[in-house]
């Protein structure tokens, strides 16, 4: 019963190949169904439901979600397995939030790197570590998003507090089985002051062992899918950040971190 | 190792300057050679028809007017207009005087004609009657062949009305030993002979031919040094004055004397290059390998200190100047087919060396950086990319290809080199393959490759299945069984193949009463002699002459054809959800989506020809009461219902080109049916038929002759471009596309397969985008795919372009195995190239 983990099954509701910004190379993203988090920015509104639900896209309704095992994922994964090998790139697990369905995510992971293609996950890191450490020896690298480091606000705009992703990143970054990149969506008025930004890539260079901060400029392309799901985007008000802000706000991150950081993903 | 520098050399003023002055206006066809030629050949009646060949080629160089354009410093026009063309009437010219008032006005490729030309062309054209290529080939074919061409299931125009081409000649012997040194050659052939010689006769012949031949060559450039010396003696601008005695010296020189300096070795291949146009209206005359027989030259004088790379650079970009000088002018209905003004140069840069070693140098990345500076369609650039190829170099060409220019195409070293030892090169050979016009590979100086002998529409015949061979209510093709009594589909598949084989066994008939008739008529003496082996056979390259010998026709449809085997056996015969009589009847009505005037017209002709079979006159007033009873055909809403039905299911099936190994087994099998029976053919010249599979543009005017398809493409749509996925049906990503395609046998496609690929610019923005760009060609390649070729440009600016054509002059594009100027192009072929699916990266 060795490959009994190959008939895990979870539910997702994308995969999308020839990903070539998102880590390194040429990746296939595997988008998992249900979050904890409610961020107000999220770009993929039909990721946080667990439920199978369906959003009017162009016009047209469409189901989002289906329930697959590993096996049916890992078929198209490798698929693009000629790709992987000259890009270093491979398998994404996004979302939603992977940890949501941590078991399907350790399996598909498993099976991936038995197959020798490299691993990436994006993630909020908001779980018990317990159940996160069991999925650390598959992943290449994981790319964590830190939001904010004062809880309060944290909460107010993702639902959640941030105390237990602190310390989570703390752990990841501890475990020595992964590279830790941490991602910071660039929200105007929640996270974009100079100040704001400085007291994360503080964070950052606090931790044990970090490959690199990005900072990921908002940008408004999930917005019409708030109306295809019927529910409300409460960020109409803000536009995406000037370049220059973003500049600015990267060399901040520098100079606080001292760590390797970028624009983009 | 490889040794190269890839610094990027600056563009300089000069290059700016001669491309507009090129685009300063519409291009014009000129009657110097077609008056010459009439001429000379109306003195040598009754000679061997060789030595008329040549001694009309000498007195055209002789006499065709001749002009140094302002700034140039490699010259040599074939007209006195930039971009202007001659006629060709020693192959056809009917087709032109027909549109002496349209052709200025058409919508592929216009020319300008003045009404001297015109009256200069009407008289002397009328020598030529009965005189042409293009007659005899007509008196060769069979009536079935006439009769298949016809309906529209191949097209052989390029060599019917043309001269052949598509060969790269030996550039490299002309800069080294001059053509000087191949007279010498030729005369030690002659000397070796004896008259009573089985061979002399002809033999003695064509040496005579090649000498007369060189000869004219080299005047020609002495009236080029002339004519500088005299500009230089009356400019102003010192600067400008002594570059004319530079180019005066180099006229003087090359291409008869070897070239001693890497100028010299750019006026000598110029030299070469243009007057080979000028012998036949061949086009795809490939500059081949470039990079491998200039190096030398720039090496040592860079050693020497005698040139800097910047200056060096220049005159590369001269000579891209000067391939987008040369022009063409062809039939209406074949200038739809190699829309863009397209002479198909084709040049490439990198590969291998002959033992195996990386290739590129210095001039590979020069070659890459002019076609940046230049920014025009030609040279049809291309880049050989192997396991051992330098990222650097690829980065380049991506650098190129991100600017949406088209170029370079990129070439699988690991794919193309099998598949040409295995049509009996040596591996030494293959590792020096080089492109000829859109994607056939040859050896290069050794080869007539007759590549682009005919597009063959692979629609057609499964047309013809549906029908049992009748087209316009005439018996064009076998009676295969009816269609709605089979009753599996292996039933079906074999009609289709029978289709196939008889229709492309007419196409080998067509294809092989041209090549006669070039033999007999219009063989080309100066290109032989820069070919292996013309003259030891004592032939020229049209006898076959040349060490090998292909004819490669190519087919195209492989995803219709593939996509609908595949519906055809899924609803019809597997899950029963559609009749063969339903099907047959949604194909007649286009799937209940509307009649256009065209499938009126079939349906009016079948009708006729049903009333003649049944022994009745049909005259013009029953002609005018079917086409009425046509046009007022009202099917019920039921039936269009039904039709439409039919039409979503088929929509809703897997397609080629994503990935997807059922469906992707069919398109497979699609192309054997062609390339399986083709490579059994031989051809008049001793060789070998290959299949290709790549459309130049001719799947837009031929789709335009093909009704509604079970793939779901609706009637007279363009049909799918090479081994491309169908347009719109690729919805899983490039590497879904490459996957799909890569499962086709590219190797038994020894004349090419091209494989089309849109990308929006922000999917190779930033320095990773080029890598993953370049490494997944490279993962295509890895799974030995061909060839591949990208559009880099957003839809939103190709609309824009349609609208505002003034705005885009110089917008280039990829079209199918060249580029071409967006504008030049028909609205129905700009339509096409805007629906191939943009493939944007995930964000």
């Amino acid at each position: 019963m060795a490959e009994d983990y190959l008939n895990t099954t979870g539910r997702i509701f994308d995969i999308q190949r020839y990903s070539i910004h998102d880590g390194t190379g040429i990746r296939t993203i595997v988008f998992l169904k249900g979050c904890f988090l409610r961020c107000r920015w999220c770009c993929n509104p039909e990721s946080q439901r667990y439920d199978i639900e369906t959003m009017v896209v162009q016009g047209k309704e469409k189901v989002i979600g289906r329930d697959v095992t590993v096996a049916e994922v890992m078929e198209t994964v490798l698929k693009d397995r000629p790709y992987y090998r000259r890009t270093g790139g491979g398998l994404t697990l996004s979302g939603g939030e992977m940890l949501y369905q941590w078991e399907f995510a350790r399996d598909l992971l498993r099976a991936a790197k038995d197959a020798g293609i490299s691993t990436a996950v994006e993630s909020t890191g908001f779980a018990d570590f317990a159940r996160i450490e069991q999925l650390l020896p598959y992943i290449d690298q994981y790319l964590m998003d830190i939001k904010h480091v004062d809880s309060a606000k944290h909460k107010a705009f993702t639902g959640v507090p941030n105390e237990r992703i602190l310390e989570n990143a703390w752990k990841i970054s501890a475990s020595g089985h992964t590279e830790l990149s941490v991602r910071v969506p660039t929200i105007p008025g929640f996270n974009d002051t100079e100040e704001e930004i400085a007291a994360i890539a503080r964070f950052a260079k606090s931790l044990p062992d970090v490959a690199r901060i990005h900072l990921l400029p908002y940008h408004r392309l999930g917005q019409d899918k708030y109306d295809g799901l019927g529910r409300q985007y409460t960020l109409t008000e803000i536009a995406p950040p000037p370049a220059e802000q973003m500049q600015r706000l990267l060399a901040v991150a520098r100079r606080e971190s001292g760590l390797p950081c970028q624009i983009g993903g | 190792m490889s040794t190269f520098d890839p610094t990027v050399q600056p563009k300089s003023d000069r290059i700016t300057r001669l491309v507009a002055d090129l685009f300063a206006k519409m291009p014009e066809i000129e009657a110097a050679r077609a008056v010459l030629i009439t001429e000379s050949y109306q003195a040598t009646e009754g000679k061997p028809q060789v030595l008329r060949r040549a001694l009309a080629f000498a007195h055209i160089l002789e006499g065709l007017p001749i002009v140094i354009r302002p700034g140039e410093l490699v010259v040599g026009s074939t007209t006195l207009a930039p971009r202007g063309c001659q006629t060709y009437p020693e192959f056809s010219w009917e087709w032109l005087q027909a549109e002496f008032d349209t052709v200025a006005t058409r919508e592929a490729d216009p020319f300008y004609i003045s009404e001297e030309t015109k009256q200069t062309l009407r008289k002397v054209n009328p020598y030529w009657k009965g005189k042409t290529s293009s007659e005899l080939a007509d008196a060769y074919m069979t009536p079935e062949t006439h009769k298949a061409i016809e309906h529209n299931i191949f097209t052989t125009g390029n060599y019917y009305y043309n001269g052949i081409g598509h060969y790269t000649c030996r550039y490299d012997k002309v800069l080294n030993i001059g053509l000087e040194g191949i007279k010498r050659e030729a005369a030690e052939e002659l000397a070796g002979m004896k008259a009573g010689d089985g061979n002399y006769v002809r033999k003695s012949a064509m040496l005579q031919a090649v000498i007369i031949a060189c000869e004219g060559v080299i005047r020609y450039a002495a009236r080029y040094a002339r004519l500088a010396e005299e500009e230089a003696a009356k400019e102003t601008d010192p600067a400008r004055r002594a570059e004319l005695r530079q180019i005066a010296e180099n006229c003087a020189h090359v291409p008869g004397q070897p070239a001693r300096t890497f100028w010299e070795a750019c006026q000598s291949f110029w030299f070469i290059q243009q007057v080979l146009q000028i012998e036949s209206s061949g086009h795809s005359i490939s500059p081949g390998r470039f990079d491998q027989y200039m190096n030398p030259f720039l090496q040592k004088d860079l050693a020497a200190g005698q040139i800097t790379r910047p200056f060096a650079q220049e005159l590369i970009d001269c000579i891209w100047v000067k391939l987008n000088d040369l022009n063409k002018c062809r039939d209406a209905a074949s200038a739809k087919g190699f829309a863009g003004y397209s002479l198909f140069q084709n040049l490439i840069v990198g590969g291998q060396t002959e033992d195996g070693r990386d290739a590129t140098n210095d001039v590979s990345f020069m070659c890459i950086t002019a076609s940046k500076h230049v920014f025009l369609p030609m040279p049809s650039l291309s880049i050989r990319v192997w396991n051992g190829s330098p990222h650097e170099l690829l980065v380049h060409a991506a650098d190129l290809t991100r600017t949406g220019i088209g170029l370079p195409a990129y070439y699988n070293d690991e794919a193309i080199i099998p598949a040409m030892m295995d049509r009996g090169a040596s591996l030494k050979e293959a590792r020096g393959y080089s492109i000829i016009g859109c994607v056939e590979p040859q050896v290069p100086g050794c080869t007539d490759g007759w590549h682009d002998a005919a597009f063959f529409n692979m629609c057609r015949p499964l047309e013809l299945v549906f029908s049992s061979g009748m087209d316009r209510g005439e018996q064009i093709s076998v009676r295969t069984q009816d269609v709605e009594t089979m009753t599996t589909y292996e039933e079906f598949f074999a009609a289709y193949q029978q289709q196939m084989n008889y229709l492309i066994e007419l196409l080998v008939n067509s294809d092989n009463a041209i090549d006669v008739a070039h033999s007999v008529l219009t063989m080309n003496p100066f290109e032989s002699c820069l070919i292996d082996d013309c003259m030891k056979k004592g032939l020229c390259l049209e006898e076959g002459g040349a060490k090998y010998n292909f004819t490669g026709p190519q087919g195209f449809g492989i995803a219709n054809v593939g996509n609908a085997l595949y519906a055809v056996k899924r609803l019809v015969f597997d899950e029963k959800k559609v009749t063969m009589a339903e099907l047959k009847k949604a194909l007649k009505f286009n799937f209940g989506q509307g009649i256009d005037a065209t499938s009126a017209e079939d349906m009016v002709w079948e009708s006729v020809r049903a009333l003649q079979a049944e022994g009745r006159t049909v005259g013009q007033a029953e002609v005018a009461a079917i086409t009425a009873a046509v046009a007022n055909l009202q099917l019920p809403e039921a039936d269009i219902a039904r039709m439409t039905e039919i039409w979503e299911m088929i929509k809703a099936l897997p397609k080629f080109g994503n990935d997807d190994d059922e469906v992707d087994e069919f398109a497979r099998e699609a192309a054997y049916c062609y390339s399986r029976p083709i490579e059994t053919y031989r051809n008049p010249r001793g060789g070998q038929y290959q299949a290709g599979m790549y459309p130049v543009s001719a799947n837009v005017p031929l789709g335009a002759q093909t009704g509604a398809t079970p793939d779901g493409r609706l009637a007279h749509a363009p049909v799918a471009d090479g081994v491309s996925p169908y347009v719109g049906t690729d919805v899983n990503g490039p590497t879904a596309a490459c996957n799909s395609v890569a499962k086709l046998d590219h190797m038994i496609n020894s004349n090419g397969t091209l494989f089309n690929m849109k990308f929006h610019p922000s999917a190779l923005s930033g320095q990773a985008g080029l890598d993953n760009f370049v490494n997944m060609i490279r993962g295509f390649f890895d799974q030995k795919g061909f060839h591949m070729q990208f559009n880099v440009v957003d839809r939103d600016t190709l609309l824009d372009a349609q609208k505002h054509p003034e705005k885009y002059q110089h917008l280039v594009v990829r079209v199918a195995g060249y580029s071409a100027l967006f504008t030049t192009l028909s609205r129905s072929l700009q339509d096409d190239i805007i629906s191939r699916t943009e493939q944007t990266s995930a964000q």
